[in-house]
């Protein structure tokens, strides 16, 4: 596979961008970010397919379209099954020999928001999972359904208000914990799994290029920040995301073959989980002295899950 | 400090921005759409597009390269050459594809793409930065040279 130099920004900006400017993402949004980085790693041709969500509603406003790939859209939840389609008809045809360049290297990859991974589209996603297929997966997670207005998802994190779990007098925001999507995905036997950022472009286009390059089901999980729904500047997109990766909110790290945990950026002095909550207005209320006990519970939490990882890592099971 | 004078169209196709984006004449309404639309990104031959630059792509007219979302933006970016070490963080987290880097050199912004959110200025190294927001009306020369100097680190 033709992979591109990441060794330093330099090298990487020589790449020239397959995802066009003019989509009607916020501006300052995480998202574009992502695929933009997915997209530079490599130089491969791109078979994509984007679950309903913003990505999909903003890069494909008629009579436009953000891609210079082949890229489909079908249903909210089956980009998965899409892209694996997609797949197949390129293995067997390339078995046959009838594609116009029999040797070109195709990679798949299918994006979804966190509604259509860790909620609608999971089906469908564990149902690809299991088949075993070569495509990459990647979830651009901010926490929402921000395309439709912000309701709760099962990756909206405790305490956070949406429009679905607003807080007032008698509620905090949402109560239920946040699905640890990586491990289930690693529990499918996926041989690469990993949690990446935006803000650490290093360690991501790595994991990028590392899920294209390994055959078989690949998932990646990226953090989103959302100034539209999480209630902050939007020239703070990348603040947040260096926030949510030092407070270990969001801990870097992948997973190999089930069992290799490895991670993959070490904050040098962690900070608080309040001061990520801080900076966004969806954890305004819990700055209130009645819902003190939140914030404390969700950074026991988080200490605990980095206590897990790193014991994992070390045992290597 | 000597300014030069910036070409808005630095690197620019000769079809980059020219729509609005809605309705426009000719396009079919929503209760006209068929099932199962396929937009072609660009005109003739689509291979190789991963090693060619935005000047040398035959962009179609569905491609949104050739649309404008100038409108969105309050405030605009200006870039100081003077200033800029070509770190290229401006280029890896913008998120309009607006920076144009060439030979790992950043050269100017895209402003017919650019939205204005200001993540370029958030995430430039230099001091003072080579990349601030100013009224969107504002000229470019003017504002390079209403640039402000260096600051001092203030002792702890």
């Amino acid at each position: 596979m033709a992979i591109t130099s990441i060794k330093n920004l330099k090298e990487f900006s020589t790449n020239n961008d397959r995802f066009e400017g003019a989509h009607t993402l916020c501006p300052g949004c995480a998202h574009s970010m992502i695929v933009r980085e997915l997209m530079n790693c490599t130089d491969d041709n791109l078979v994509i397919a984007s679950n309903t969500g913003c990505l999909e509603v903003s890069t494909a406003v008629y009579p436009f379209t953000s891609w210079d790939t082949s890229w489909i859209h079908i249903g909210f939840e089956n980009a998965a099954t899409a892209v694996t389609a997609a797949q197949v008809m390129h293995k067997v045809r390339k078995k046959k020999g009838n594609l116009k360049d029999n040797d070109a290297p195709v990679k798949f990859v299918a994006f979804g928001g966190d509604g259509s991974t860790f909620d609608i589209g999971f089906q469908w996603l564990s149902g690809a999972m299991e088949r075993q297929h070569d495509f990459t997966y990647i979830c651009l997670d901010n926490e929402n359904y921000a395309n439709t207005g912000g309701q709760r998802s099962s990756a909206t994190p405790v305490g956070a208000t949406t429009s679905t779990s607003v807080a007032g007098t008698h509620s905090y925001g949402k109560k239920e914990k946040k699905k640890d999507i990586v491990a289930i995905m690693a529990a499918h036997g996926s041989p690469y799994v990993a949690q990446l950022a935006p803000n650490k472009w290093k360690s991501m286009a790595k994991g990028f290029q590392k899920a294209l390059e390994t055959e078989g089901p690949c998932f990646i999980n990226t953090v989103s920040p959302c100034c539209t729904e999480w209630k902050f500047d939007p020239k703070d997109t990348v603040g947040l995301a260096d926030l949510a990766t030092d407070s270990l909110m969001f801990p870097i790290y992948e997973i190999v073959n089930g069992h290799e945990l490895n991670i993959l950026y070490r904050p040098k002095n962690p900070i608080p989980v309040e001061e990520y909550m801080a900076a966004q207005g969806r954890y305004k209320h819990l700055f209130k002295p009645e819902y003190r006990h939140i914030i404390d519970q969700v950074q026991a939490d988080v200490d605990k899950t980095w206590e897990m990882l790193q014991r994992r890592e070390e045992a290597r099971i | 400090m000597s300014v030069e004078s910036q070409d808005l169209n630095l690197c620019a196709n000769d079809k980059r921005g020219k729509h609005q984006l809605g309705a426009g004449a000719g396009l079919v309404g929503w209760d006209e759409v068929t099932q199962g639309i396929v937009l072609t990104s660009f005109d003739g031959d689509a291979s190789d597009i991963a090693h060619k630059k935005a000047e040398e792509r035959n962009y179609s007219e569905f491609n949104s390269y050739t649309a404008s979302v100038a409108s969105w933006r309050v405030q605009k970016p200006v870039f100081n050459r003077d200033i800029c070490i070509d770190c290229q963080n401006c280029w890896v987290w913008c998120p309009d594809t607006s920076i144009i880097s060439r030979d790992k050199q950043m050269l100017g912004i895209d402003y017919d793409h650019c939205k204005g959110c200001e993540v370029c200025v958030e995430v430039c190294p230099t001091n003072p930065k080579s990349l601030l927001m100013f009224n969107e009306h504002a000229d470019l020369d003017e504002s390079l040279a209403a640039w402000p100097e260096k600051k001092k680190k203030e002792k702890k």
